[in-house]
C-alpha cells in the first residue's frame, strides 16, 4: 500500500512538473529557443501574484487571472524584441541570451525582493486532503494542480491541432522559410507560441508557490531542472511526451522516497540519466510537434 | 521581344540586380520584365544563379544593389510574407512541404493569407483529383510528384498573380514532369503569370512564351523560343565557345 500511495503522490506532483515542462517544451518545439531563463520566470510569476493579491485583495487562488495575461504578453514582447534579435544571430546565442535573463532575474529579485522565502498563502486549502482507506490521503491542491496541468496540456495540444493559429504554428515550427512564402510572419507566430509558453510558466510559478516556499533561487536551481528533465524524458517537442515525462519524474522521485527520503531527488536524475542513455530522444521518440 | 509590350504594363520587373552569398557573388546585374500572362523560363546550368534570382525575388535574398518592382511599385525591401500576400508566391525548389501536417493542413496554410481569386482547396481537388481522398494523410509518405502537386497547390490558394516555380523537374522521373507540366495552361488560363526555373532546356523551350539564361550570375540569352536557335541556346547554357572570353 506503500508503494501504491508513493505512486499516486508521485502522480500528483508530475503534475506540476508537466506544467512547468510544456512551456520549456514548446518554446524549444517551435522557436528552437531553450529557455534557461524558464525557471526564474517561474519564480517572478509567483512574487507577481503576492503583489497582485497586496494590491488588489483578491484572494490569492484567482491572481492568475492577472498574472497569466501580463505574463502571456511579456513573452510576446520578449520574443519579439530580446529573443528574436537573439535568434538572428544564431540559436547559440538565444542559449547566452536566456542565461544572461537568467542571472538578472535572479539577482534582481535578491536585490529588491530579499532573499526571504515567500509563498502563496491560501490559507487551509494548503493542506486539505480525503483519504482513500487509511494510508493513501490525497491533497486537493495537489489534485487540483493535477488537473489544471491536464487540462492545460490538453487544451494546448487541441489548440495545435485544430486551431488556424495552432496550424501555423506547426507549420512555422518545421519549416520557417516555406511558411514566410506562405505569408506568414513567422516573427509574430513566435511570439504567439512565446505568448503561450509564458502564460503556462506563470500558472506553474503561482501553483508552485501555493504548493510550497519559494525564493529569487529557486527557479534556477530546481524548476528548470525538473522542467528540463520532464521535457527530456518525454520527448523534445511533443507535448504528450511533457506530460508522460513530468508524471515519470514524479513518480520516481517519490518511489526514490521511499527507500530513503535522501534519494528523491536522486531517483529522479537516475530516470534522466537512464533515458538518456536508452532513449536519447525519450519515451515518445516522434521528432514533431503536437 | 517585339510584340510583348502590347500585352500592357510590366507586372514585374528586375533591374540590375546583384546579389551575394557572403563573399560570392551569384548575381552579377540581371534584369528581367515580366508581362501578364507570360511564361518566363530563366534557364542555365547549375550554379547558373537562376533559384538565387527567385529566391531574391521572393524576398529570401537581399539584393546588394538593383531593385525589384512589382505591379509598378518597388518591393526591394518588402519582406518575404508580404510579397507572398501582395501575389509573388514561390514553389520553393525541393517543395519545402511543411512535413507535421497533412496534405489538406499543408494547403490550408498556404491560404492562410489568401487573396482573393479563383483558387481555393476545392478547385485544387480539381486539378488533382487524386488528393481528395488523401487529403488526411501526412505528405511525407507521398512520392516525389505528388509532393510537387502538393507545393503546387499550396502556392495555388494563395491566388498568385505571379507564381514562381523553382525546378519542378527535379529529382522527378520525366513521365511524372510531363504530368505536373500537363496542369500549366490551366493555371495560366485562371490568368496567373508564371516565371518558372527549369534545368531541363527542352521542357522550359516547350512551356515558355519568353526565355533567359544565365551563366554564373550573368544573362547570356534572352528573347523567344521561336527567336533563339537551338545553337545560341547551347552556346548561352555552357559559356561562349567562339573564343570571346579566352
Amino acid at each position: 500500500m506503500e508503494w501504491v500511495n508513493a505512486i499516486i503522490q508521485g502522480l500528483l506532483t508530475g503534475g506540476l512538473y508537466a506544467l512547468f515542462a510544456c512551456g520549456l517544451s514548446l518554446m524549444f518545439g517551435v522557436m528552437k529557443v531553450i529557455n534557461l531563463a524558464h525557471g526564474d520566470l517561474a519564480v517572478v510569476a509567483a512574487y507577481l501574484a503576492l503583489g497582485v493579491v497586496a494590491i488588489t485583495h483578491v484572494p490569492t487562488v484567482w491572481s492568475f487571472v492577472l498574472v497569466v495575461p501580463i505574463f502571456g504578453a511579456l513573452g510576446y514582447v520578449l520574443q519579439r524584441t530580446l529573443l528574436q534579435s537573439a535568434l538572428n544571430r544564431s540559436v547559440l546565442t538565444t542559449l547566452l541570451v536566456t542565461f544572461g535573463l537568467s542571472v538578472v532575474i535572479e539577482n534582481g529579485l535578491q536585490q529588491f525582493l530579499s532573499a526571504n522565502s515567500k509563498s502563496l498563502n491560501i490559507g487551509s486549502l494548503v493542506s486539505d486532503s480525503f483519504s482513500i482507506g487509511s494510508q493513501i490521503t490525497i491533497a486537493y491542491l495537489d489534485l487540483v494542480i493535477l488537473a489544471v496541468a491536464v487540462v492545460i496540456l490538453l487544451g494546448l495540444q487541441y489548440f495545435l491541432s485544430a486551431s488556424r493559429n495552432g496550424r501555423m504554428i506547426r507549420a512555422v515550427a518545421d519549416d520557417r522559410e516555406a511558411a514566410q512564402l506562405s505569408g506568414i510572419d513567422y516573427r509574430h507566430v513566435f511570439g504567439i507560441a512565446a505568448a503561450i509558453a509564458f502564460g503556462t510558466v506563470a500558472l506553474a510559478g503561482i501553483a508552485f508557490g501555493m504548493y510550497t516556499q519559494f525564493d529569487p533561487t529557486t527557479g534556477s536551481s530546481q524548476l528548470l531542472l525538473y522542467a528540463f528533465e520532464a521535457v527530456v524524458i518525454g520527448g523534445l517537442g511533443s507535448l504528450w511526451g511533457t506530460l508522460a515525462g513530468g508524471i515519470l519524474l514524479g513518480v520516481a522521485q517519490q518511489i526514490g522516497a521511499q527507500f530513503h527520503a535522501a534519494d528523491q531527488i536522486l531517483a529522479g536524475q537516475l530516470l534522466f540519466l537512464a533515458i538518456l542513455v536508452l532513449r536519447p530522444r525519450g519515451i515518445t521518440s516522434r521528432r514533431e510537434l503536437a | 521581344m517585339s510584340t510583348r509590350q502590347e500585352s500592357g504594363a510590366p507586372l514585374l520587373e528586375v533591374h540590375d540586380l546583384v546579389v551575394h552569398h557572403g563573399q560570392l557573388r551569384a548575381l552579377s546585374g540581371i534584369s528581367l520584365t515580366v508581362f501578364p500572362g507570360e511564361v518566363y523560363a530563366l534557364i542555365g546550368a547549375n550554379g547558373a544563379g537562376k533559384s538565387t534570382l527567385l529566391r531574391t525575388i521572393a524576398g529570401l535574398h537581399h539584393p546588394t544593389t538593383g531593385s525589384i518592382s512589382y505591379d509598378g511599385r518597388d518591393v526591394t525591401r518588402l519582406r518575404p510574407e508580404k510579397r507572398a500576400t501582395a501575389g509573388i508566391v514561390m514553389v520553393p525548389e525541393g517543395r519545402r512541404l511543411f512535413p507535421s501536417l497533412s496534405l489538406e493542413e499543408n494547403l490550408k496554410v498556404g491560404g492562410s493569407f489568401a487573396r482573393k481569386g479563383p483558387w481555393d482547396i476545392g478547385r485544387v481537388y480539381e486539378l488533382f483529383p487524386w488528393m481528395n481522398e488523401r487529403r488526411g494523410q501526412k505528405t511525407a509518405q507521398m512520392s516525389g510528384g505528388e509532393q510537387q502537386a502538393v507545393a503546387i497547390g499550396r502556392a495555388l490558394v494563395a491566388n498568385p498573380r505571379v507564381l514562381m516555380l523553382d525546378e519542378l523537374s527535379l529529382g522527378l522521373a520525366p513521365v511524372i514532369v510531363q504530368r505536373i507540366y500537363a496542369m500549366l495552361p490551366q493555371i495560366l488560363e485562371s490568368g496567373i503569370t508564371v516565371l518558372l526555373v527549369e534545368q531541363d532546356v527542352s521542357q522550359a523551350l516547350r512551356v515558355a512564351t519568353h526565355l533567359q539564361c544565365l551563366l554564373e550570375g550573368h544573362t547570356t540569352l534572352e528573347g523567344t523560343p521561336a527567336e533563339v536557335t537551338r545553337e545560341q541556346v547551347e552556346a548561352a547554357y555552357f559559356g561562349a565557345t567562339d573564343g570571346s572570353n579566352g
